[in-house]
């Protein structure tokens, strides 16, 4: 189905589209890069110099870049080791043949659908509260202390409510994986001698290798800028513990107003998911038929 | 399941599964039953199960002292119509690269996808320096226009796997009945991706109603939509459980029903086809 | 009123040349068919003609007017796809006026013509049924339908009977053959079966490889085969083809004798050319028996005999070839004719 008249209708109607996203991507991305290499802050409008890569340097020097990096880090990694291990099981386990299924997933999928805000302040108030919280009474009740979680360990706290989060996502995924995973390539297996242990490592895991990857580069991408959780929940603190580079490039912005820095980190930003997005492109790209 | 199963085997991995759901399922549960309590009881120690005085008040008291019909419209109004409007641009761009590709389409599609990696904290200060001098600070308008980018890969990429599995003998066939382009998407593709363009829409309006980055920065009361309105509880501490409760019950139980008829479209709709 | 003239066509795909250089010309009211083996290229002719595909080069002529550059539309055609491509949200009623409708026919004429073409193909009953109620056969009636009702000046087939089952597919040839005939309008039809050729076609069109091998009535075409391609091709089963000293002898590089020109005798020698043999495999059909038989020099040749002569595996046999039905090839593989 092309004629000239097709594709240049194609163009036609794809162009809107792309333009719009062109400028979304590009203007901002362009002021970005300019704003880094100024010396602007909004508290002293009209004072904007040039000043090359002072920013970077200034903003890759901050000992609160690497603080933020640093629990950026920690905070994908765990989340992602969290929600693909436990996804996994999950997934398997709702893959078994048990009864009420359908009941089961909804309430497996239920917090993917709980807006950022309302989970952070949940988690904070009604069970990680260290007098009046949930966890605080279960410890009590089994004669522990109750860990005041957001001033102890207020990182893994953040960790707790974000893989929360995503454990649905990682869940649905890899069961949606498992459920087009041939029954007869198991049977065969099964056939052959292998045991339960043997068939999940030869043939289930292999097959959920490539839906792990997808897994991990999106969850990369959206827990690289997780932002309203820190937001509502502690603010960054205390100290830097909870910054990460999303918070840190934000309070940079609207809280000191400090454009030049804050766009020089927004770019380190953009350059760090860029790295991960490019695996994710080409991965899509490979079985995307045209 | 074809495979011999034990009764042992289905009752023990039956049961496992129900506790694995009702735990990750409790946070949302209890904050529905805290939502029914008196704020002295849903700040108490040790903290009451159902055995409570059930009450609605606290439903009440959102509707009538804080602005709560007001945010709920702003989420509305932001959702709905930054994917209208995205349905908009989505609908022919998805359809000329599903129907009438050239060598170029491929390449579109992956950098349309790539633009959707792009961290909003990057582009966070122009944005925000932007609406601020075209007074969008703050507007239902301006989130619309941002929420509204944000989401357009997303709409055309759900939308183009969706046109993909139209055959494309229907839409020729059109073409030979003597349809005009307009014709051939309002009385052939249209109707025949109804379905497709209806998860299009409910996925997205889910992820627009959630979203929590733009619009904790970009509005404050006049555009908030629930979620800044939620996170406004942040500040008191303890004094207003219940009535957090309810409101954020309020705020997420229709997005919790879309969300459950939309769960097999999410995956579509997340993986970008990566994962079938 | 429709005929269609394809003058130097060409067309590629990117770098691969497709259609090389298409000449063809069919008569006003005539049924072509276009037949050749898969991803030769009918397909690909057929949608040029439709304007669904741009061509590359040449020009097509319809009823004496240059369509190149006319849509699909506009071209007076109408089309029959090998997948139906009914549209599904639209009843039989729908389906069928759709085509009207665009054209902006008031609605009661729409009514009529509609009613009209479904009476023609025994569609009445089912005009408010959509298209996932219907049969196969039925659905194939829809489209039928949907291409006779805009009177067009020519039809477009691709394969539509492929998906049908061997018994309905013989009812609906014969349908299509009729109505044709009725209509009295122009078709062409695209098709792998050699069955359907023979018997819809008054012209077959042999395609390879995008060139036309030849263009001819199915007697030509099964009688005086252009080439080695045609003569393979059209026949089932197929023609004998020898080499060698044999085809030498009769002045050709190679000699093809189709299976029903070969006569069996069970004795050896006889009077007139003829090479004995041992049935290797030996098909009843009941009204036929095929048989393959190891004929040393000449190879395995396949006779065909009418009803059942008894024979079996392992039996030795002559074949002799019946003199004025030896096609004779030269070495480019065209046919040698006195
Ligand atoms: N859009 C296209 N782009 C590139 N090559 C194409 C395209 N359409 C067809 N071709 C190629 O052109 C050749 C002819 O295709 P066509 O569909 O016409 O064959 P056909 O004779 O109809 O075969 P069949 O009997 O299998 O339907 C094939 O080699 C095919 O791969
Ligand atoms: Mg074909």
């Amino acid at each position: 189905m092309s004629t000239r008249q097709t594709r240049v209708l194609g163009r036609v109607l794809t162009a809107p589209s792309v333009g719009l996203l062109f400028v979304w991507m590009i203007v901002p991305l362009a002021m970005t890069i300019y704003f880094s290499t100024l010396r602007y802050n909004l508290l002293n409008p009209g004072t904007e110099d040039f000043i090359g890569l002072e920013n970077y340097v200034y903003f890759l020097t901050d000992p609160a870049f690497l603080a933020s990096l640093r629990n950026t880090l920690v905070l994908v990694g765990s989340v992602l080791l969290i929600t693909v291990v436990l996804g996994t099981g999950v997934a398997l386990l709702i893959d078994q043949p048990i009864f009420g299924r359908n009941i089961v997933r909804l309430l497996v999928i239920a917090p993917f659908f709980v807006m950022p805000t309302v989970s952070a302040l949940v988690w904070k108030n009604l069970l990680m509260h260290p007098v009046s919280g949930l966890f605080a009474w279960i410890a009590t009740s089994l004669g522990l202390r109750p860990i005041d979680w957001f001033a102890e360990m207020p990182l893994f706290s953040i960790i707790l409510i974000v893989s929360w989060q995503w454990l649905p996502f990682a869940s649905l995924i890899l069961l949606t994986a498992l459920q087009s995973l041939d029954e007869e390539q198991k049977e065969a297996a099964e056939m052959d001698g292998a045991k339960a242990f043997s068939t999940f490592f030869y043939i289930t895991l292999p097959h959920l290798a490539r839906p792990i990857t997808v897994v991990i580069l999106i969850e990369t991408i959206f827990l690289l800028t997780v932002f309203a959780e820190i937001f509502v929940t502690t603010g960054g603190g205390p100290g830097l513990q909870t910054t990460n580079i999303a918070f840190l490039i934000y309070s940079q912005a609207l809280i000191q107003y400090d454009v030049g820095g804050a766009s020089a980190g927004g770019l380190v930003a953009v350059v760090l998911a860029n790295i991960v997005a490019m695996f994710l492109v080409r991965m899509v790209g490979k079985n995307l038929e045209t | 399941m074809a495979r011999r199963t034990t009764t042992t085997h289905a009752v023990v991995s039956t049961g496992a599964a129900w506790l694995v759901g009702l735990i990750i399922f409790f946070p949302i549960l209890w904050m529905i039953l805290a939502s029914f309590k008196t704020e002295l009881e849903a700040f108490a120690t040790p903290p009451s199960f159902l055995f409570f005085e059930w009450t609605t008040e606290n439903y009440g008291i959102v509707q009538e002292r804080s602005d709560y019909m007001h945010h709920a419209m702003n989420s509305l109004t932001i959702a709905g119509g930054s994917v209208l409007i995205a349905m908009l641009f989505a609908i022919p761009a998805a359809y000329a690269m599903a129907f009438a590709p050239t060598e170029r389409t491929r390449g579109t599609l992956l950098w349309m996808l790539s633009t959707k990696m792009m961290p909003p904290v990057g582009v966070l200060v122009p944005i925000y320096l932007v609406f601020r001098d075209l007074g969008l600070l703050d507007t239902r308008t301006g989130l619309i226009i941002v929420l509204c980018l944000g989401n357009l890969p997303i709409v055309i990429w759900m939308l183009f796997t969706y046109f993909k599995e139209i055959p494309k003998d229907i839409l020729e066939a059109a073409r030979m009945d003597g349809a005009t382009i307009l014709k051939e998407l309002a009385f052939v593709l249209t109707p025949m991706a109804v379905p497709g363009i209806a998860s299009t829409l409910l996925l997205n309006f889910i992820l627009a109603w959630n979203e929590a980055f733009w619009t904790l920065n970009l509005s404050t009361s006049n555009a908030a939509p629930l979620t800044v309105f939620i996170a406004s509880y942040s500040s008191p501490e303890g004094l207003f459980w219940a009535k957090l409760s309810a409101a954020s019950t309020l705020a997420i139980a229709p997005i919790l029903i879309l969300g459950w008829f939309s769960q097999k479209q999410l995956v579509r709709g997340l993986t970008f086809g990566a994962v079938k | 009123m429709g005929s269609i003239t394809l003058d130097g066509v060409r067309k590629t795909f990117g770098s691969v040349n497709v259609i090389p250089n298409v000449n063809l010309e069919i008569d006003d009211g005539s049924f072509v068919v276009f037949v050749g083996p898969s991803g030769c290229g009918k397909s690909t002719l057929l949608r040029l003609i439709a304007g669904l595909e741009d061509i590359s080069d040449g020009r097509i002529l319809i009823d004496g007017r240059d369509v190149t550059n006319v849509p699909p539309a506009k071209r007076g055609l109408s089309m029959v796809f090998q997948s139906y491509a009914l549209y599904p949200h639209m009843s039989v009623r729908g389906n069928i006026g759709f085509g009207l409708k665009m054209a902006g026919l008031p609605k009661a004429e729409i009514d009529r013509k509609v009613e009209g073409a479904a009476s023609i193909l025994n569609l009445t009953p089912y005009l408010d049924r959509k298209p996932r109620e219907l049969s196969g056969g039925q659905r194939q009636r829809v489209a039928i339908g949907r291409a006779i009702v805009r009177e067009p000046e020519g039809f477009l087939f691709d394969e539509p009977l492929s998906n049908l089952d061997a018994a309905l597919r013989v009812n609906m040839r014969l349908e299509i053959a009729k109505l044709q005939k009725d209509l009295a309008t122009t078709a062409v039809y695209v098709t792998h079966d050699q069955v359907e050729a023979m018997t819809m076609a008054d012209k077959i069109v042999v395609l390879n490889a995008g060139n036309v091998e030849q263009y001819g009535t199915p007697l030509e075409l099964y009688e005086r085969p252009a080439n080695l391609f045609v003569a393979g091709f059209i026949g089932s089963p197929r023609m004998n083809f020898i080499g060698g000293r044999i085809a030498s002898a009769h002045g050709a590089a190679t000699i093809g004798i189709r299976p029903e020109h070969l006569r069996v005798a069970r004795e050896e020698g006889g009077q007139g050319e003829g090479w004995s043999g041992v049935i290797s495999v030996a098909e009843h059909l009941g009204s036929d028996t095929f048989l393959y038989v190891d004929a040393g020099e000449a190879g395995t040749l396949t006779a065909r005999v009418i009803g059942e002569l008894g024979l079996n595996e392992g039996g030795r046999v002559t074949l002799k070839p019946d003199p004025a039905h030896i096609h004779r090839f030269d070495q480019t593989g065209k046919a040698i004719r006195p």
